[in-house]
């Protein structure tokens, strides 16, 4: 539906057809809002991660200043914005840094369940067979495994606990697809099957197109269109399986680079001295930028379904105007043209 | 509009019957992604007790749109304005709670596919007892005894018993009949009958039409008639109200709508109705084996069944023969096995059993790589347009398809010259080859479909049911289309279709086939017009003719050949 209904609209220029900015010219009312809401929560958190090095004072590991050392346990001043941890570090710049962080991780685990989860759905659904069956059978497994223990034992055996910054990012991208690349599995091989018997395939099979053009030029392109939901919506669970690793001290390490959930653990003794500041910036860091991707993904998720999409009423059609656009009765000949 | 023709200057004479159902100039908005859009303007209709009246159009004409407001039944996306009189009460003004009172009580609604109308885990009493419950407080025992009896009216046999049976222990045209009950328990003043007919088979039609002029006669219940088929018009109406476009044309009884009709539209329409007559040129050659493009001897085919079941057997043992340039027609009801036929030839359907013999390859046991090429002389026409193209294929990339996969065509770029010219064969302006499918209407893709399955020149086309999705006018020209580049192509064609008048328009020879079996085949005028079996017979008459007076006649010849076959099944018992 999405794909058809953004279609239609081709003769509009290039970037009204733009998948979200489309999906915002369609919407109205409380969906536009949720909508827009979460774009400009998400944009503004792309811009953090992108110009992290500008907007943050001081860098994500760093423990002095030009002269001294950084106090500890810091309340919030001109110096340090947000004040500083207990082991130092400047909380304002680790939460900037942190969404560099959250960001690429969020981007390696993405388009790594991606592309497996694709690739072995697609396979498994349109060719079937035992492949098809020993598949299920090990994505329904994956699934029953609690995937927070999951992402801790690859996690694990894939660093062995030590992590670099590109290390840590990859670890822990690489143990949140394991979890996802199930249900992008599921997705598509369930779209796959569907479309296995819809009439244009089976032309494409009478013309005597080979399996893999079949597979990719018609199945795969039209398997997609349920991506960009699943897609929004784990992009916001990866952020919290990243955050749950860090706090629970699977993650990255605080000199390899920051991370949201790391800061919220050593953060975890002050809360009962009253220092707010230090596990108050990375929690919200952490729910807004699940909340702004979560609006997003659901509000795109009802757009894309006509039964859930709310439409501006129909304007009545008043005898009047009807009457005045219509001034010359058509005759015979026009009705039937 | 044109005022003159829905004023009642030609409409029936004014009757004394209480008027049932009145719309006074409705209008219905739909908001929709791309705009509004008026479904109905301005639309005004009557229908009295006991008198049938048929609206017909083609798809998107408002005539579904029209019957829903009567039972209040529009999404919430429509605004609708006028009046609708039931029961002397403005349906549009009364708000949903009265709406839901005068709903089963004052007019009911028979949908157009049984099989989802009903739901599967309940037994059919309940679901009946379900609408008397629905107004009113009912004893269990009250609720059944009215069941059965009902059950029994509208001709299920043995209704006792049945009351409990669920949904699919019926057929489909018994299944409708459980939908005519349930309409007809609360002994509403109108029915709404929405295509009830069209899912059904010919023969189970002609059946349900029975039932619904009893429903008129003996319960004296007035009757909306929503229908695309003016033979089913012919049949049953006793006043036609063509819509189109959101508008009424034209209003008049039916033997006057078919005498004398007076608006172009009505006309065109009723033009473009395939009609049962001979054609008279069938040539009747012995063809020599070389020229045989396809031969079945014994086929069988045969879908497995699952664990511990046996297989269904569609086809069983079947004989034929296609000529080269020859139009073999194949006939039957749903579930005689003649889709699977055209797919077996096509090889997207195993041959079990028997032996299928296509260009010279034999199919039972073929490897797809020695069929492969092959597939380059055969071509497809699917009879569903709105799935047989890639939604995110332009046309032209679509119809290069085969040119790019049998390497004649490096890309579709390449194949452009080609493709032009296919679209330009099937009548289809050049412009629409970048166009997407779902920018194109139901009949315009059917000849995009044509013109790809005729792309590389095939020797063979097999073309499953290719018009019976689309209007009565689309699907004319269609078939024209069709005979006209068949008799300068000169393929050979197999053409699967229900309608038989259809395949008395294309085909040079005719198969029927009746649960699996060929049961008559031979040259056109001969099975048509003088058919031996009694299936094929009862076929024929089954089919409703646009034309009341002649329709009256062919249905007392259909009933007249079921109690023969009645007397025949007795005295064949008795012996």
């Amino acid at each position: 539906m999405t794909d058809a209904a953004v279609a239609a609209d081709r003769r509009e220029p290039l970037y009204k057809r733009l998948p979200v900015v489309a999906h915002i010219r369609r919407s109205v009312g409380l969906q536009r809002g949720m909508l827009l809401t979460g774009v400009v929560i998400v944009a503004v958190f792309l811009l953090l991660a992108i110009f992290a090095p500008l907007i943050a004072p001081y860098g994500f590991g760093q423990l002095r200043g030009a002269t001294e050392a950084f106090p500890r346990q810091a309340p919030p001043s001109a110096e340090h914005l947000w004040g500083t941890t207990v082991g130092g570090y400047d909380v304002f710049s680790r939460v900037m840094w942190g969404t560099r962080t959250a960001v690429a991780v969020v981007i390696v685990a993405v388009v790594l369940s991606i592309t497996i989860g694709v690739t072995l759905g697609l396979i498994s659904g349109y060719l079937g067979g035992w492949l098809d069956r020993v598949l299920v059978v090990i994505a329904d497994a994956v699934y029953a495994f609690p995937s927070l223990l999951l992402a801790i034992v690859v996690s694990i055996v894939i660093s062995g606990g030590q992590s670099s910054l590109w290390g840590g990012i990859i670890s822990a991208g690489i143990s949140i697809t394991v979890v996802y690349v199930p249900q992008y599995f599921r997705v598509v091989r369930a779209e796959a099957t569907r479309l296995k018997a819809e009439a244009f395939v089976e032309s494409a099979k009478v013309n005597g197109s080979s399996t893999g053009r079949i597979m990719f030029k018609h199945v795969l392109r039209n398997a997609t269109r349920s991506l960009p939901l699943i897609l929004t919506l784990n992009a916001s669970e990866a952020i919290l399986t990243l955050a749950a690793l860090g706090f629970l001290g699977f993650g990255i390490g605080p000199t390899a680079a920051a991370e949201w959930g790391y800061d919220l653990n050593r953060a975890l003794s002050d809360t009962a001295s009253g220092i707010w500041w230090t596990g108050v910036f990375p929690g919200a860091a952490i729910v807004l930028m699940v909340l702004g991707i979560t609006l997003m993904g659901e509000s795109l998720n009802d757009l894309a379904d006509p039964r859930l999409r709310t439409r501006r009423r129909a304007k009545r059609t008043t005898k009047a105007r009807r009457g005045a656009e219509q001034a010359p009765t058509p005759t015979n000949d026009e009705v039937t043209a | 509009m044109s005022a003159d023709t829905t004023t009642g200057g030609r409409s029936a004479a004014r009757d004394e019957r209480p008027v049932a159902v009145g719309i006074t100039d409705l209008e219905v908005t739909f908001a929709t992604d791309g705009g509004d859009v008026a479904a109905v303007q301005g639309v005004t209709l009557d229908v009295r007790a006991g008198e049938v009246l048929a609206i017909v159009g083609e798809s998107g004409s408002g005539k579904t749109v029209t019957a829903k407001t009567i039972l209040g039944l529009l999404p919430e996306t429509a605004v609708a304005t006028g009046a609708v009189l039931l029961s002397g009460q403005n349906v549009l003004e009364i708000g949903p709670k009265k709406v839901r009172e005068l709903r089963g009580t004052d007019v009911a609604m028979v949908f157009q596919e049984p099989s989802t109308a009903l739901n599967p885990v309940y037994t059919v009493g309940w679901q009946i007892a379900e609408g008397l419950r629905a107004h009113g407080k009912v004893g269990r025992k009250e609720a059944r005894v009215k069941a059965v009896d009902i059950l029994r009216r509208v001709g299920i046999p043995d209704p006792e018993t049945r009351v409990d049976y669920y949904p699919h222990q019926f057929s489909g045209g018994q299944k409708q009949r459980v939908v005519i009950a349930m309409a007809l328990v609360l002994d509403p003043s109108v029915i709404v009958a929405d295509e009830p007919t069209t899912a059904l088979d010919v023969t189970v039609q002609a059946e349900i039409l029975d039932l619904l002029r009893r429903c008129r006669d003996e319960f004296g219940t007035a009757i909306v008639l929503i229908t695309h088929n003016m033979g089913v018009v012919a049949d049953l109406a006793d006043r036609v109200a063509v819509m189109y476009l959101g508008k009424v044309v034209e209003q008049a009884s039916a033997v006057e709508l078919f005498a004398n009709p007076q608006d172009d539209y009505t006309k065109r329409l009723l033009g473009s109705v395939p009609k049962l007559e001979a054609r008279g040129h069938t040539q009747q050659v012995q063809p020599a084996d070389s020229e045989v493009v396809v031969r079945a001897r014994g086929l069988e085919i045969e879908y497995p069944g699952r664990l511990g079941r046996g297989g269904f057997q569609a086809v069983k043992g079947v004989d034929f023969t296609i000529a080269r340039g020859e139009v073999l027609g194949l006939v039957g009801e749903s579930g005689s096995g003649k889709t699977t036929i055209g797919r077996a030839i096509a090889g997207l359907t195993k041959v079990t059993g028997g032996s299928l013999e296509v260009l010279g390859v034999e199919m039972n046991g073929v490897h797809e790589r020695d069929f492969k090429p092959k597939r380059a002389d055969i071509g497809f026409v699917f009879q569903d347009p709105a799935s047989s193209f890639n939604p995110l294929l332009t046309i032209a990339e679509c119809v290069a398809e085969p040119l790019i996969v049998h390497g004649r065509a490096r890309d579709a770029r390449a194949a452009r010259p080609r493709v032009d010219e296919l679209l330009e064969a099937v009548q289809l302006p050049k412009s629409f080859a970048d166009r997407y499918p779902h920018e194109l209407s139901g009949g315009q893709r059917q000849r995009a479909s044509l013109a790809r399955s005729l792309a590389l020149d095939p020797q063979l086309l097999i073309a499953d049911e290719p018009t019976s999705a689309l209007d009565v006018s689309v699907q004319a020209r269609v078939l024209e289309l069709f005979t006209e580049l068949q008799s300068q192509l000169g393929f050979a064609a197999l053409f699967i279709s229900h309608d038989l008048a259809v395949v008395n328009m294309l085909a040079d020879r005719i198969g029927v086939l009746f649960h699996g079996d060929l049961i008559e085949s031979g040259p056109n005028d001969q099975v048509l017009g003088s058919p031996r079996q009694p299936y094929t017979q009862r076929l024929l008459a089954s089919l409703p003719v646009p034309d009341p007076i002649e329709q009256a006649s062919r249905r007392e010849r259909l009933a007249e050949l079921d109690r023969q076959a009645a007397t025949d099944a007795r005295t064949g018992g008795a012996a």
